[in-house]
């Protein structure tokens, strides 16, 4: 499609885009090429001794070993797989449902849109957090009901975001013309109205995985991780409630960084993407003409729209 | 559309949702595996006399939601006689079951804790305030120089940056110079009176510290591109014209009108900073709300969990409708949505 073409033209020149699409990048990489890339195999029955645990780096561990004598490099590479797991997947449930959603409270309005709206303002004011710890814990603990909850909980604010883009969409010539001739609603709403909101939930996508990548890692850090599969914030959980009173940074830093670094990527990737498809003003009646040409990228946050979007 | 009915529809709606998490709350317990709510009546732990309290404060004899049997009998209002109704009313009474665990009185221990968590939050919202206009204001003004792509750089980190994680960072820096677990040195008690509270006091530097970085970054972001956007009204460039000087535009048009949103935004963002004092008050054990969910969540105590979640739930809730109220009060533009 031609505007996509037109998307990555602009997309290319951003460094800050480009350097966000990179970090994420290093870490699909290391997720898919986990077996060659790590030097050791996590699941691999180890022989340790005592002072194997918890053991500081040196040219065998890289990043020293965990409380269980394991390397913790290795689990580091490895644990990028759950998280991308999580943040793809939920993300695109949370996008399905926000599209879903935000498509047919704009298109018909009237009851069946408010309604929508506010189910999803009732969303939006419960606190996502303790009502994924709630969940979580009495229905138990597994890697595709985190998935889950993170999903069908992460969609309201797309949900508006796209309700309010339909709303002006569907006054425009081409929608009035299309329903002249006799196309359906759904017919209207798929071909004609949702390639225009298109580029504006894939920036949105992109942030949301960076939500679901840390609301992940707060439930793994809470205890209540997938008790299969080692998370980074599993590792932060074990290095939190272990290795912190032996100030074993090797374990404990890791894992955070790697988290950090992978959600700071796909931010930096989302608010350029976001900067591109929905231009906002640039430029205000205080600006220093002077400091045009070094114009950043600007940021949207993911939150400042909420209360501004009705 | 009259402003009374903006109001009202607001209440309304505050109301609607208060009665959707209650019944939520109620189901949420019930309909999941493993019927925790029973298992707790059941639960060798508690002694007879408080499991059976629980048996008839909470109706576990009775049907969940309601009696088709007795509506068939023509009992109307015994085919309400339910789970639901007698939570609703222990509810009412102000009784959120007994902990698993401590066996006392679930609204007793919220009541012991929840300040410990409104001054954490009150203090890291106030500080997260203070810097996230100051340097979304000062981001925004500056456009496009080297302040603003700093400014925005360490926003845009820190946003990235879960709680739980910057909390642990501080720790490990601050350990040795800061008390980084509890509310006071062990031994120290309320008596001792100023030493006490400083003592307090100095535990409390590190969450609200953690908290309010956190929440500062999402503050600079709204607030820059408020500004931004005040920024180029006409109204601006009037003020200009009347030769009034920066500051002065800053202070009195743009600070005003860009710090309206923000209203809605402490509001919404509280459903946010609960969850933040979870993490942070795990991380440095600080005995209030977060943490007393975080142990709830350790130890499988349900009716604890139960509780915490109606509160804060309940909280931010309240909190909103504050919010919409003032916002009304502030922008006499605001009618309809």
């Amino acid at each position: 499609m031609l505007q996509f073409k037109e998307i990555w033209r602009t997309f290319r020149r951003r460094p800050m885009g480009i350097v966000g699409t990179l970090m994420l990048l290093s870490v699909v990489f290391a997720a898919i090429f986990a077996p060659w890339l790590a030097p050791y195999d996590p699941e691999a029955r180890i022989d340790v001794e005592p002072e194997d645990l918890l053991s500081p780096p040196d040219a065998d561990h890289l990043l020293g070993r965990d409380d269980a004598g394991k390397d913790v490099l290795s689990l580091l590479i490895y644990g990028a797989r759950v998280s991308l797991t999580v943040g793809f997947v939920a993300s695109f449930m949370s996008m399905f449902i926000g599209t879903t959603v935000g498509l047919s409270a704009g298109y018909f309005g009237g009851r069946i849109g408010n309604a929508l709206m506010r189910l999803t303002d009732f969303l939006l004011v419960i606190p996502d957090l303790p009502l994924m710890l709630v969940i979580i814990s009495i229905w138990g603990r597994g890697l595709w009901k985190i998935i889950f909850v993170i999903g069908i909980l992460g969609w309201t604010y797309n949900a508006r975001l796209v309700r309010s883009q339909v709303l002006s969409i569907k006054e425009r010539q081409f929608v009035l013309r299309a329903r002249a001739i006799g196309a359906g609603s759904l017919r209207i709403m798929l071909r004609h109205i949702f390639p225009q909101v298109l580029p504006l939930i894939l920036a949105q996508a992109v942030l949301s995985i960076s939500g679901a990548i840390i609301a992940e890692s707060t439930l793994s850090f809470l205890g209540l991780g997938d008790p299969t599969l080692v998370s980074w914030g599993m590792m932060l959980n074990f290095a939190f409630e272990r290795a912190i009173s032996r100030r074993a940074w090797w374990f404990l830093l890791p894992p955070g960084f790697a988290i950090v670094w992978v959600s700071v990527g796909l931010i930096m990737m989302g608010t350029t993407l976001e900067e591109i498809v929905n231009p906002r003003l640039k430029t205000h009646h205080l600006f220093d003409p002077r400091h045009m040409v070094a114009l950043v990228a600007g940021l949207r946050p993911k939150v400042e729209a909420k209360g501004a979007l009705e | 559309m009259q402003r009374s009915d903006y109001l009202i529809r607001r209440i309304f709606f505050a109301l609607a949702t208060l009665v959707v998490v209650i019944v939520f709350n109620f189901f949420l317990f019930r309909i999941l595996p493993g019927d925790p709510i029973k298992s707790i009546a059941r639960s060798p732990r508690l002694t007879r006399e408080a499991r059976e309290r629980l048996r008839v404060d909470f109706g576990l004899d009775k049907p969940v939601f309601f009696d088709g049997e007795r509506l068939r009998e023509g009992d109307v209002l015994g085919a309400f006689d339910t789970q639901f109704t007698a939570y609703v009313r222990a509810l009412l009474h102000g009784n959120l079951g007994i902990s698993y665990r401590s066996r006392r009185d679930v609204a007793e221990v919220l009541a012991e804790k929840v300040w410990r968590t409104v001054v954490l939050v009150a203090g890291a919202e106030t500080l997260a305030l203070l810097f996230g206009v100051g340097l979304g204001l000062a981001s925004a003004w500056r456009r496009g120089t080297r302040l603003e792509m700093t400014i925005l750089l360490l926003a845009l980190i820190s946003w990235g940056l879960p709680n739980f994680f910057l909390g642990i960072i501080l720790l490990l820096l601050a350990r040795g110079h800061l008390p980084v677990g509890g509310m006071v040195v062990p031994g120290l008690k309320p008596e001792a009176g100023l030493v006490y509270w400083t003592d307090v006091g100095r535990h409390l530097i590190l969450p609200t510290l953690t908290m309010a970085i956190v929440y500062t970054s999402s503050y600079i972001l709204i607030m820059r591109s408020s500004v931004v956007e005040v920024l180029s009204e006409d109204y601006i460039l009037t003020a200009k014209a009347k030769g009034l000087n920066t500051f002065q535009i800053l202070r009195d048009h743009a600070l005003k009108n860009a710090m309206l949103p923000m209203v809605t935004m402490v509001a919404l963002n509280l459903a946010y900073t609960v969850g933040g004092a979870i993490q942070v008050e795990t991380v440095f054990s600080w005995p209030g709300i977060g943490r007393l969910m975080y142990d709830a969540v350790q130890l499988r105590d349900y009716p604890v969990l139960q509780g915490t979640f109606l509160l804060l739930a309940v909280s931010v809730v309240v909190a909103n409708l504050v919010a919409d109220l003032l916002y009304s009060v502030l922008d006499p533009r605001v009618k309809a949505e």
